[in-house]
């Protein structure tokens, strides 16, 4: 073994031991699910692709449409989805959720296939009108007996940060080979859209 | 007997320091009611570990922050006094609070950070003064004995002038474009948890 080797080799040794410990205090009585509440609401609109495609496409298309749209899309959509959730908790019936969801992967796929412009009002309308279906599914399904605050604060983190992929992605649009990447990335959306919806009627 | 190579010693150094010290773990913290250090450093920790008082207070400097320092300057001394005033009422009176209260000034600040809104310095004053009082209100009617419950919040308005100083005048030297959207976007996430907790506020089952 080389000597430059053998460095590397004992520092690795020495920062897993110096991590292990380092431990942290254990959670073993977290407060109302404080601890629980967080990553639970992390973890909730991460958990389903069908969301994880329409959060990202949201972003793909924003990252398209360019300023203001780049922000305006993720300002607007997390507020919609919170809104939509709210009526859920609330135990507000919504005709249609899983079709609305399948629906939306299947529009804002196409949207970012064929990189549709519209006005910046009807773009707004358009991710705004979806958001309260993936909104309102999230807040039909939430658990009992978790931190309220907590939990909706990584729910909420999570969303924008799914945006903050797609827009991250988007920002290839600025290449030629970007940009037929991306109307690549919304047609896979849009057929994952199509599957979604074949899956609510199957 | 070889001699050792300095990597080695060094080595065996590292991991008799490491042995010693673990062989003195510090105590477990499953159960931590209070720092230890006095109700002043309780109120600031409770502070500081409570997201329903340190996101508003954030959204609130921040906006401040958004329209100018003289906001931020403003905001940084009529939020904390308004917040022990509030809480010193709280104290003498008990009376709880509703959680309600919370969720209408998430909504209310994180919507007014997202939009950007363009308020005067005197509704911004009205603002810091509604939000100081409320929040303390709320803290002070939950805290025990009166007298370490008044060091506690003296801990707590301390910490409250600081975040509000540190949130306002990071903002307000914020230049690219970008960085003055991502503190919209922070404001839309804030607001977008404040429906949600009205959602769990009055969820049915």
């Amino acid at each position: 073994m080389s000597r430059s080797r053998s460095h590397i080799h004992i520092r690795s040794i020495a920062l897993l031991l110096a991590v292990m410990f380092w431990s942290q205090s254990a959670l073993a009585h977290p407060v109302k699910g404080q601890a629980v509440g967080f990553l639970t609401g992390f973890l909730h609109p991460i958990s389903g692709l069908d969301h994880v495609l329409a959060m990202v496409a949201v972003g793909l298309w924003g990252a398209q449409l360019g300023a203001p749209a780049i922000w305006l899309l993720p300002v607007a959509f997390p507020i919609v989805m919170a809104f939509g959730g709210m009526l859920g908790l609330m135990g507000v019936p919504l005709p249609g959720t899983e079709i609305g969801i399948a629906a939306s992967a299947i529009m804002l796929g196409a949207l970012v296939m064929f990189e549709i412009r519209p006005p910046l009002i009807v773009a707004g309308l358009v991710v705004s009108f979806f958001a309260i279906f993936h909104g309102h599914a999230h807040g039909s399904e939430l658990p009992p007996g978790q931190d309220a605050l907590l939990f909706s604060i990584g729910f909420v983190i999570a969303t924008g940060c799914l945006h903050a992929v797609g827009i991250s992605i988007g920002l290839i649009h600025k290449w030629p080979w970007g940009q037929r990447a991306l109307r690549m990335a919304g047609a896979s959306v849009a057929i994952a859209g199509l599957f979604f919806m074949w899956k609510v009627f199957a | 007997m070889s001699k050792r190579t300095p990597i080695r010693s060094r080595l065996l150094l590292f991991l008799a320091v490491l042995l010693l010290l673990a062989m003195f773990p510090p105590h477990a913290e499953a159960h931590l009611n209070s720092t230890g250090l006095g109700p002043v450093y309780d109120g600031l920790l409770h502070f500081l570990l409570s997201p329903e008082d340190l996101l508003p207070v954030l959204a609130l400097a921040r906006r401040a922050g958004q329209r100018g320092a003289d906001y931020g300057r403003r905001a940084m001394f009529v939020l904390p006094i308004a917040w022990f005033l509030g809480g010193l009422a709280g104290l003498v009176t008990k009376a709880s609070g509703s959680a309600a209260l919370t969720c209408i000034s998430f909504l209310l600040l994180g919507g007014l950070l997202a939009a950007n809104a363009r308020i005067s310095l005197r509704a911004t004053t009205i603002l810091a003064l509604l939000v100081g009082l409320i929040h303390g209100y709320l803290n002070g009617s939950g805290m025990g004995q009166p007298a370490t419950g008044a060091l506690a919040l003296l801990g707590l308005v301390f910490a409250v002038f600081v975040l509000v100083a540190i949130a306002a005048a990071f903002v307000v030297q914020l230049r690219q474009p970008w960085t003055r959207i991502a503190v919209r976007v922070v404001g839309s996430w804030i607001a977008a948890s404040g429906l949600l907790m009205l959602g769990w506020a009055t969820r049915k089952g």
